[in-house]
């Protein structure tokens, strides 16, 4: 689909709105939105400019919305030890999801102080492009090092993440030497928004799973003309560069991954029982186990719902705290790192932060076009998220200790033959570019330094 | 008992305010007004009336839902499909009346009253018939007392329904604790076995000493949790949604197995149905509502598209139409039950029973409903569209004390709202034999 035809569609889903509902200005908002994108001319490479831009009226409708919110009472349980620590399974209390004290601080923020266009004037800040792919508009961030020989990345966000979730990590990686790094750890960035996520068109059909996504890159690393280069992602990006590193084109040299895919086959069948540990794991192992063991049992509904029903989830479309609550209930430490933002303790995520990314996918409609991720993966997955996956190129993976398990290096040698880097950081949690980009950068840079000409 | 003049004017009052409280945002309708330091025991009439204020709020918020882009099958597997629930949520916000349904329910004597610390609602209807049998029965989710409407004649009133007055029933229908006009908890232990309790103080607060329960849904659970305690007075249970299922099928279930050797030709279709409906994530709502009822509580209590939708989202009604070419499945039928959840702001705290039943877990299993303990006699009514059907050879493991079991050829997961008569004979049938022991 391109540009021209979904303004087209939308203009006229507005119409139809305009004429049956007849509230104003509530209709527009009521509209499927795409910010209006000024393309360009297409150049012969079919890699088209894009110009962020977003209505004014939609950011009022937003608050509008935003303060008629009707909330519900609050959980009946107090699970305000799990936001004081670094919580590891044994440590995380019964809870019935977000607390309602965290979501009336940031709806009351989000209903006033916080300010869009800040963040709206970053992402205009940079190239951004579209160019089609297998039939779906693909945006990307694409910025060049201006130091000769940098090495081409692609990364990949998640779910819930956008591009945005990587917006710190440009700088630190394409001017290395502004960001105590040398020439040599210079890389050229190119940053796409997955399929069905921010600007990036909606499939209206099925078939595009993490293999399908990965063939796009590659696709799109070709057109770029990047004849070598490397890939790397956490959450759904690290799925999609492992399927890439799978199909293992040439031109591909090595990735990097923030979660790792290293469970042995016999623990996933272990992991599968519902069992206790196997007798013969080591500390970090056993960790993980439990790690993992407690994900699946408590923590996986949001998934399961998504991979199941994902269009059932009308609410998160029409409700901005629907939306908020459900990006923020992603995993138990990210959600009490958030929580202590909005408590006044930031560390790595500000309040801004949080609700860039949360309007980002309000402005754009995608929380339910995103969420059909993980029902096409359970179409056709034939491994668990965090399963090794069987990979042979050089992969540097890195282990966070507030990630969804934190992958010990035994499996991640295991997993991957040819491992350029293990890292075992000290800090940081699922959303690592995100939280704590000079790790993430050191990382990265860390990973690929022998591959850097 | 017929105090119902006396405290109208007060309960009325109470009603308006309390509902006029949630629309403006304050989140307290456990009705906190009439607590005392020691428990009122009082039974105190009700009547429901919702201020409009509230009912254009809701029609307001409906004109402006905003909806996402069609899902990208041509079938229900991404879930409720754009094209179903966009008319029925704009019918929703134009042509369909919530007083009807109000009507309906003020039509019948309704009460409210104090138990273990919540307010507990009930409709509460005698039969003229002398010797009629006190029956309570529980709704589930996402249903309400309005599913169990529809049978208040049958079973009150058999005479008029092919029945003859041996076959009367007094009947007791509350709401659950979180659920319709029945107070929220705000501590966590309101599972089925407090409810069951509950249950029972109820109808010894109504003057009965001999009675049977009954349920579907999350009201079988809780029948079963009577059939535990078995208090004084009850005589038997009846359910529709039995938990026969035997440990060593839960285990394979659990871990998607291959079928096990040696199942009859019945045992083997539940088998299936219970498997393909794992494999189909049936229970995907429930497993959310099971481990973050809040999360998923900020959306469906703030979105009435998204409230509809994940109600409707309950297997049960997947093969609900809401077009008039079914009266027993209108549209006016579901938005009822989702109207009411609505104005009542019951779609976080109700979705809390899953959680503390724990972790979206099917209440259908044997051994963690200790259906061993239930040795009073116990009925089962198996309804040809329900999730499984209980084959009567678990249900003889299950239940030690099986006195009735019928397979019927209609009827689906909500049995009496979808065949209220055949439901009702079934009742009739279920528990005469423990009339006669009279």
């Amino acid at each position: 689909m391109d540009t021209t035809r979904t303004s087209e569609t939308i203009d006229q889903d507005r119409r139809r709105l305009l004429g049956t509902a007849a509230v104003g200005i509530a209709a527009a908002g009521a509209a499927s939105l795409l910010p209006s994108q000024k393309a360009a001319a297409s150049t012969s490479d079919g890699i088209r400019p894009f110009t962020v831009s977003f209505p004014q009226e939609e950011l009022t409708e937003l608050r509008r919305r935003i303060v008629a919110t009707r909330w519900p009472e609050r959980e009946l349980v107090s699970d305000e030890a799990s936001r004081r620590i670094w919580s590891t399974p044994a440590t995380v209390g019964p809870t019935q999801g977000v607390q309602l004290a965290t979501m009336q601080k940031l709806m009351k923020y989000w209903g006033t102080e916080y300010d869009w266009s800040k963040c709206e004037a970053r992402l205009k800040a940079l190239p951004n492009f579209v160019t089609e792919i297998d039939g779906l508009d693909i945006h990307f961030i694409h910025v060049k090092s201006k130091h000769q020989g940098a090495l081409p990345v692609i990364i990949t966000h998640g779910w819930p993440g956008s591009v945005i979730e990587l917006l710190k990590i440009i700088d630190p990686l394409t001017n290395p030497t502004a960001h105590g790094g040398a020439e040599a750890d210079a890389f050229d960035v190119v940053i796409p928004s997955m399929p069905g996520y921010g600007f990036s068109g909606k499939p209206t059909e099925t078939g595009w799973d993490p293999a399908r996504i990965a063939r796009a890159w590659i696709v799109l690393m070709k057109r770029l003309g990047y004849d070598r280069y490397v890939a790397q992602g956490g959450d759904w990006g690290a799925l999609i560069t492992e399927q890439m590193a799978l199909i293992a084109p040439p031109e591909l040299a090595a990735i990097h991954t923030n979660m790792p895919g290293t469970i042995p086959p016999e623990i996933v069948k272990a992991l599968a029982s519902g069992g206790p540990p196997p007798a013969d794991l080591g500390p970090d192992e056993k960790r993980a186990y439990e790690q993992v063991a407690f994900f699946y049992k408590n923590g996986l509904g949001y998934a399961n719902e998504m991979a199941l029903r994902p269009q059932t989830l009308y609410g998160i479309v029409d409700s901005p705290a629907g939306l908020a609550a459900w990006i923020l209930d992603h995993d138990a430490d990210s959600c009490a790192l958030i929580a202590r933002s909005f408590d006044g303790e930031p560390e790595g995520l500000t309040r801004d932060d949080i609700l860039d990314n949360i309007t980002f996918y309000w402005l754009t409609n995608t929380a339910i076009s995103s969420a059909r991720l993980y029902w096409e993966h359970s179409q056709t997955a034939k491994a668990g998220f965090f399963d090794a996956k069987g990979i042979t190129i050089p992969v540097g993976a890195t282990a966070n200790p507030s990630e969804i398990y934190t992958a010990p290096k035994s499996w991640t040698e295991r997993a991957f033959p040819k491992l350029l880097h293990y890292g075992r950081t000290d800090k940081g949690c699922h959303f690592a570019a995100w939280e704590q980009p000079k790790i993430f950068t050191d990382e990265v840079r860390a990973t690929f330094k022998t591959l850097q000409t | 008992m017929n105090p119902l003049t006396k405290t109208l004017a007060a309960v009325a009052a109470w009603t308006v305010l309390a509902i006029a409280a949630l629309v403006f945002g304050l989140c307290t309708l456990s009705a906190p007004a009439f607590a005392n330091p020691v428990e009122d025991r009082s039974i105190r009439p009700f009547k429901v009336q919702v201020p409009q204020v509230a009912l254009d709020d809701l029609r307001r918020r409906i004109a402006e839902t905003r909806w996402p882009d069609r899902e990208t099958v041509g079938d229900q597997s991404q879930g409720i499909q754009l094209a179903k629930i966009r008319p029925l949520v704009e019918y929703w916000g134009t042509a369909y009346d919530w007083r009807r349904a109000e009507a309906k329910l003020n039509s019948l004597p309704q009460f409210m009253t104090t138990i273990d610390g919540v307010d507990i609602y009930f409709i509460h209807v005698r039969s003229k018939h002398s010797h009629a049998l006190p029956l309570i029965m529980t709704h589930g989710w996402p249903g309400s007392v309005l599913e169990l409407l529809k049978t208040v004649g049958p079973l009150t009133d058999p005479t008029a329904h092919g029945g003859s007055p041996e076959d009367a029933f007094d009947l007791v229908l509350p709401s659950l604790p979180g659920f319709g006009f029945s107070g929220k908890p705000t501590e966590t232990g309101w599972g089925t076995d407090r409810i069951a309790r509950a249950w029972a103080e109820l109808m010894k607060r109504l003057g009965y000493t001999e009675y049977v329960a009954q349920g579907g849904d999350w009201g079988s659970p809780v029948s079963n949790a009577m059939g535990r305690l078995a208090p004084a007075g009850l005589l038997g249970i009846h359910v529709n949604l039995p938990a026969v299922v035997p440990p060593e099928i839960a285990a394979v279930l659990a871990t998607g197995g291959p079928v096990p050797a040696g199942l009859t030709g019945k045992e083997r279709t539940a088998f299936d149905a219970l498997s393909m409906a794992a494999k189909m994530g049936n229970r995907s709502y429930a497993t959310m509502m099971g481990t973050r009822p809040q999360t998923i509580g900020y959306a469906i209590n703030n979105s009435p598209a998204g409230l509809a939708a994940w109600m409707l989202g309950h297997p049960g009604f997947s093969g609900w139409t809401y077009d008039d070419s079914d009266p027993e499945k209108s549209p006016d039928e579901v938005l009822d039950d989702i109207t009411l959840y609505w104005l009542t702001n019951t779609a976080t705290s109700s979705g809390r029973i899953y959680w503390e039943y724990g972790g979206g877990r099917s209440p259908v299993f044997a051994d963690p409903e200790k259906t061993n303990e239930v040795s009073l006699p116990v009925a089962i009514t198996v309804f040809p569209g329900e999730g499984y059907q209980a084959p009567e050879t678990w249900a003889r493991r299950a239940y030690p004390n099986l006195i009735y079991f019928h397979e019927v050829d209609k009827g689906g997961h909500f049995a009496a709202w979808e065949q209220p008569e055949l439901f009702s004979a079934e009742l009739r049938a279920a528990f005469r034999s423990l009339r006669q022991r009279n």
